[in-house]
């Protein structure tokens, strides 16, 4: 349902009529059929075992930052599905569209798709469950009770929410960008794209903005100011200095994603002539000004996991990390580097060539530093007693897997190069090669590794496994016939195919695609079985692995306050060097705790931003104007809240830790 | 809080610390504020690097010397300059602990900030008059976004402002209203840097182009 | 180095005789190059990434906790020499690649004229390139042969060992031309010129399409090379000659709607100004082209009396086309009106074309390494050197 002529505006509808609702596209229909079925049961379940007033005041109100964390894993879950199964249909429509077939897409729905795809793993995946795992472990790893701003945590967690909110809408209410993922003008401006889907694109990822900016505001605050005492800079775990280095990266280049979409919605909404073809408007700048932000945003997303594989390694080497200092100095010297890559992203566009040959070897200094983090993960490995738990297995394949990706990367960092393999599928192999086997890789060793401490029991060790073999081999099933497509120059974002040749190629990638979903089943199979056999996996230490790092110091789920008292460092690998020393846990001496307690403002400013995105998108003027007068609103009246703290009673530490003790025991005379 | 703590007596490293530590109440906050006024910044760095790359595109249309009032804005200009030093007064004053002067202060803070807005309104509305609409040429474009931007800046100040002399004036000077009027000041000041850069490469370098 | 470029060349097309890679196996000259510079940097990158594969699967392996035999060393965290090794050969690896990228960025950038038509035959003094002026429209290629006064959409043929030099823009959302067999992509861009150098070696039909995606019809937006020997390439052009269809102005705007999957059409003439006027986006008759604005605006725009010299836009090349309503909140669409005749505003585009070939075989010197008639080293920016003082207002 492209619709190429201006939609009539009413006064209360806007531009949203009936034909807004895809009842005719049978694809879209089954989507919305069964997510309704699945919202249906969900919706169902919640009422029948009433636990609304659970979620709402346990869960969706919470300030505290390991439930927030966790419900940042959720949603990126949530919404990997949906970029998953967009992953799939575009796979199928393109193993079958040889030989004068269309494929079952058409162009409208294929080019959503795609754009939807890359939108979605992006923005509502890989950052969610960046952002989840640093909010869930930075805190604990420097021993602190919380973030330094627990409400903006909160608040934060609703906004990125709010933005994968208006993103699923698309699916369901008029259309979604057809522009791939970083909409370029003048193909997203009003005369090539005049419905609603780049709106959607926009506000989609501004309300998400917010949220991320804001969080990576929190985080470096709460590193800088929040550390246990003795933690100084170089004493800080791996982990927590790559969340610093990621946060300082979001925080210098989302405001450039917010105030390029801004000049984009001028010139859909205003008429301005930013990114116009004519009346003296540069679509270039477009291009620059995002890949500012895009750059970036790639080690944004690595940054952290480099961290994890530092931390994996290490524990499960039963060893110091090699290389600490340079490890630091790796990741910052990539932090300052990443802004000044951004150009190899276009090569192709026709700049000079000693701009061309500045960025590429820019670029290519990146490869050094990370270069060296592999090594040093490799000298970990030396010498050590390394246990296969699956963390250790994701690692082990992300190294395999990573070189090959950084290889081609680098590849693609000689411009002559790049201008034959830009665009291509090549270039596709080479990003999911390094955004799988790096970010997915480290996620997934990261959700085996700290799945314990977050809820006190181990994954399922099987299906964790079978989870493992399906993604790495599917994942190479799935990519390296692209690397060979992209050698034939085939391009990227094709929806049909005239040469049948190469059609065996991507019904190979097809089949790879297929065993990734295996691996996705299996993944969620192991989530349910752990979660069912949990007494059998229980772990009563806190500490299953043998751990480094103070979040191991504390017991699994930790409590609220994390720790009963505020822990002192000497050393980095804290914990390993408090049991080295024969640190023995205080068992009397309990005071109480002053805690920041939960508000609704979250929620309720995150619901106005979805109603007013809503109406932007759609131009209905007075629900834009009144959610807009409400986001104010809310947020001067909650200013006026003054008390947003409590003390949990030293009597409830007591219980809590004597509990404690009690367990440990049971687990030592066991 | 990263002061290192090594108690060794009796030769015992210690582990944690026996007494809750003491945060001062919102000891992030101001580390906070700065960085999202950096973020801030940035938006405002990528708006001049626009005005900066379009800024000559007139679109066979007006030009900076055609359009601008040097006059006016040097007005506009002295009415936010004044505001931050009554602003100052005002932070002067919360630190001599008067209410009502800081109040006071505020007020006129509050009026010079309307002033500047009214000033640059009168001024868009009588370019818009005159043809030179944002649509007109790429060079309107960045030049309305970038001074409107910071006149959006200059309207959620004052409503913060308001609602700061409120909150004053019901809970009095305690420590979290003082720590509010101290992001405020930071903000406040921030946007005059950002409108000496406003006057410096807009206007006063468009004339002279 | 050449041995060893053999070497890799025969490693990696071992396992593919059959198969077309076309991008490792080009008929052309610069994609020889290119690829030439894949198989190098692919070969210095292996030299380090090899050894780190062998190593995990090995330490891996030795270091597993069952195999106690292996030395443990827990506190073993340090090593000066070591650290030293694996930031120095990254380090050296990076700058030999950076010395190769340098060279072969500025050798092969596809603004140069070639020096060589293969890497045994240096272009002859008295060879003239071919010119082929290339402009993307919604979703199809039009290419336009000044020299033969012909033009052809969604086919084009050149013959074997002559340069070609390509101009390239498109008429409203940016698309990559590209040829795998003869030379890398570039983008095209409506209101800009980007320029392509090439040549084909071997007679034969090679794939041509867009590689930046560009909307619904992008996938259609394919056409067949045909790289020809001169007795074809000239048969090809009479052909061309020979059909009943010229492209005129009207012919050109009634092309330029958007339609997918086009079949070949050639033109027996082309109106000699429109690649231009498509340049500066003044196909429409009455349009200010891009260039005379950009000498306005050099000189401080029309002032006031300049504001609301535009016209309202009864068609544009989007599907919005005669619908005429803007954004929700600005104006209808519009655009500046001309105040010269085309033919003035056209004589100011005209860049100094034809320039000398430097020879590629002098060696290398100096930063920047100075280009032919000195043209200006961003090139994508707009199209035209203004060369003619615009006083005549």
């Amino acid at each position: 349902m492209a619709i190429t002529n201006p939609v009539p505006v009413s006064p209360i509808f806007g531009r949203l009529t009936l034909d807004a609702f895809p009842i005719h596209e049978p694809v879209i229909l089954g989507a919305f059929v069964g997510t309704a079925l699945i919202g249906a049961v969900v919706l169902f379940a919640l009422f029948k075992y009433r636990l609304w007033g659970y979620l709402w005041t346990e869960w969706f109100t919470s300030v505290d930052h390991k439930k927030i964390g966790i419900m940042y894993m959720v949603l990126g879950l949530i919404m990997f599905l949906r970029g998953f199964a967009d992953a799939i249909m575009m796979r199928v429509q393109q193993a079958i569209a040889f030989n004068g077939s269309e494929g079952y897409l058409n162009a409208h729905h294929y080019d959503q798709v795609f754009t939807a795809h890359g939108v979605i793993m992006i923005f509502f995946v890989a950052m969610p469950f960046v952002t989840g795992l640093m909010n869930y472990v930075v805190p604990l790893q420097i021993g602190a009770r919380d973030v330094s701003f627990p409400f903006l945590n909160n608040f934060s967690f609703w906004m990125t929410t709010a933005g994968a909110v208006i993103i699923m809408i698309s699916l369901f209410v008029g259309e979604f960008a057809q522009t791939g993922w970083l909409a370029f003008p003048p193909l997203s401006g009003l005369g090539a794209s005049p419905y609603v889907g780049v709106d959607y694109y926009i506000w989609g990822l501004q309300v998400a903005g917010v949220g991320t900016t804001l969080s990576g505001i929190n985080l470096i605050a709460t590193i800088v100011k929040m550390r246990a005492p003795g933690m100084s800079l170089m004493k800080m775990p791996v982990f927590t200095w790559t969340s610093l280095c990621t946060n300082v990266l979001i925080v210098a280049s989302f405001p450039v994603l917010t105030a390029v979409l801004v000049l984009l919605s001028l010139d859909r909404y205003v008429g301005t002539n930013f990114f116009t073809n004519d009346f003296g408007g540069n679509p270039m700048m477009y291009v620059n000004l995002i890949w500012i932000w895009g750059h970036p945003e790639v080690y944004i997303l690595i940054l952290p996991l480099f961290g994890v594989f530092s931390e994996v390694t290490s524990t499960f080497s039963n060893k110091r990390l090699f290389g600490y200092t340079s490890m630091v100095y790796a990741t910052v010297v990539i932090t300052i580097l990443s802004y000044l890559v951004w150009l190899h992203h276009f090569f192709t566009m026709g700049s000079g060539a000693s701009v061309n040959s500045f960025f590429g070897i820019t670029t290519m200094i990146i490869s050094i530093p990370t270069g060296a983090k592999i090594f040093n993960w490799l000298f970990t490995m030396y010498r050590g007693r390394i246990r296969f738990e699956l963390p250790m297995m994701w690692t082990v394949a992300f190294m395999l897997t990573f070189v090959v990706g950084g290889m081609t990367g680098v590849l693609l960092a000689v411009p002559p190069a790049d201008f034959v393999l830009h665009n291509s599928l090549f270039l596709v192999a080479h990003f999911h090669n390094v955004i799988i086997g790096g970010v997915l890789f480290g996620l997934f060793a990261a959700i085996n590794y700290w799945w314990p401490k977050a809820f006190g029991f181990k994954l399922d060790v099987f299906w964790g496994k079978v989870s493992f073999w399906c993604w790495v081999v599917g994942f190479w099933a799935a990519f390296m016939p692209l690397y060979i497509l992209g050698l034939m120059g085939v391009t990227r974002r094709m929806r049909v195919f005239d040469d049948p040749s190469i059609q065996i190629w991507f019904q190979i990638a097809a089949l790879g695609a297929f065993l990734i979903a295996c691996g996705i089943g299996a993944m969620l199979v192991q989530f349910a079985v752990s979660i069912w056999r949990r007494e059998q996996l229980r772990d009563h230490t806190g500490d299953p692995w043998n751990g480094r790092t103070l979040e191991w110091a504390t017991s699994s789920p930790p409590p609220a306050y994390n720790f009963a008292f505020t822990p002192v460092i000497h050393d980095n690998d804290a914990w390993s060097d408090m049991k080295k020393r024969g640190y023995q846990r205080p068992l009397e001496g309990y005071r109480s705790i002053h805690m920041p307690s939960s508000t609704g403002t979250g929620v309720i400013l995150s619901g106005l931003s979805v109603a007013l995105a809503f109406a932007l998108i759609w131009y209905i003027w007075w629900l834009a104007a009144l959610s807009f007068l409400g986001i104010i609103a809310v947020a001067i009246a909650h200013s006026f809240n003054y008390h947003r703290d409590f003390h949990i009673p030293a009597e409830e530490v007591v219980a809590t830790e004597n509990a404690r003790t009690e367990l440990l025991a049971a687990g030592v005379r066991a | 809080m990263s002061t290192t703590v090594i108690d060794t007596r009796d030769g015992e490293v210690q582990f944690h610390l026996a007494e809750e530590p003491h945060h001062s109440e919102g000891s992030s906050t101001m580390l906070g504020f700065w960085l999202y006024l950096m973020s801030d910044c940035l938006i405002f760095a990528i708006l001049f690097a626009t005005y900066g790359v379009v800024g000559a595109n007139y679109a066979a249309g007006p030009s900076p010397k055609d359009l601008f009032d040097l006059e006016l804005v040097a007005i506009n200009t002295a009415m936010l300059l004044f505001s931050s030093i009554t602003y100052g007064f005002a932070m002067l004053e919360m630190a001599r602990n008067r209410k009502s002067a800081t109040l006071l202060w505020l007020g006129i803070t509050g009026l010079f900030g309307l002033a500047f807005l009214g000033i640059e309104l009168y001024e868009f509305a009588h370019l818009i008059h005159e043809g030179a609409t944002p649509q007109r040429s790429a060079f309107l474009s960045a030049f309305f976004t970038l001074v409107g931007t910071h006149g959006l800046h200059v309207t959620f100040g004052t409503i913060w402002l308001v609602t700061l002399m409120v909150q004053v004036s019901k809970h009095g000077l305690i420590p979290a209203n003082r720590r509010r009027l101290f992001c405020l000041s930071m903000f406040w000041h921030f946007l005059d840097v950002i409108w000496i850069g406003v006057f410096t490469f807009v206007y006063l370098l468009g004339m002279l182009r | 180095m050449k041995s060893l470029r053999f070497f890799l060349l025969g490693l990696l097309l071992l396992p593919l005789a059959g198969c077309n890679w076309v991008v490792m196996a080009p008929a052309g000259d610069v994609a020889a190059q290119q690829r030439d510079l894949i198989l190098i940097s692919t070969g210095l990158m292996l030299i380090v990434i090899i050894p780190v594969m062998v190593l995990t699967v090995l330490f891996a392996w030795r270091y597993r906790q069952a195999n106690t035999d292996a030395p443990y060393d827990p506190d073993w965290d340090h090593s000066t020499q070591l650290e030293l090794v694996i930031w120095a050969v990254p380090l050296l690896i990076i700058i030999a690649l950076g010395a190769f990228t340098w060279m072969g960025t500025h050798l092969l950038d596809p603004y140069r004229p070639l020096g060589r038509v293969s890497a045994t035959k240096p272009v002859e003094q008295n060879v003239k390139p071919l010119d082929v002026n290339v402009v993307a429209l919604d979703w199809k290629w039009l290419f336009i042969m000044p020299e033969y006064g012909v033009a052809s959409v969604n086919e084009l043929a050149a013959p074997v060992d002559r340069p070609i030099r390509f101009r390239i823009t498109s008429t409203s959302v940016m698309n990559a031309f590209y040829v795998p067999t003869l030379a890398g992509m570039i983008y095209a861009m409506p209101g800009m010129e980007t320029k392509l150098h090439g040549v084909v070696n071997h007679t034969g039909t090679y794939d041509g399409f867009s590689s930046h995606y560009s909307g619904a019809g992008f996938s259609k937006m394919r056409f067949k090379f045909h790289g020809l020997d001169q007795a074809g390439f000239d048969a090809w052009v009479a052909k061309a000659k020979a059909s009943t269809v010229s492209l005129d102005r009207p012919t050109y705007l009634e092309l330029e709607r958007q339609s997918e999957g086009n079949p070949v059409q050639l033109y027996a003439s082309v109106d000699p100004k429109l690649f231009d006027a498509i340049v500066n986006m003044c196909a429409t008759p009455g349009k200010m082209c891009m260039n005379e604005m950009m000498a306005i605006d050099e000189k401080g725009g029309l002032g006031m009396a300049g504001i609301h010299n535009t016209l309202p836009l009864v068609y544009d090349k989007y599907a919005r086309r005669g619908a005429g309503s803007g954004s929700v909140f600005g104006p209808e669409p519009r655009y500046v009106a001309g105040i010269c005749s085309e033919a003035e505003a056209l004589a100011m585009s005209r860049d100094s074309e034809d320039a000398p070939v430097r020879d590629r075989f002098t060696p290398i010197q100096g930063l920047g390494l100075s280009r032919p008639g000195a043209q200006p080293v961003n090139s994508s920016t707009r199209s035209s050197a203004l060369s003619t003082p615009f006083s005549t207002l």
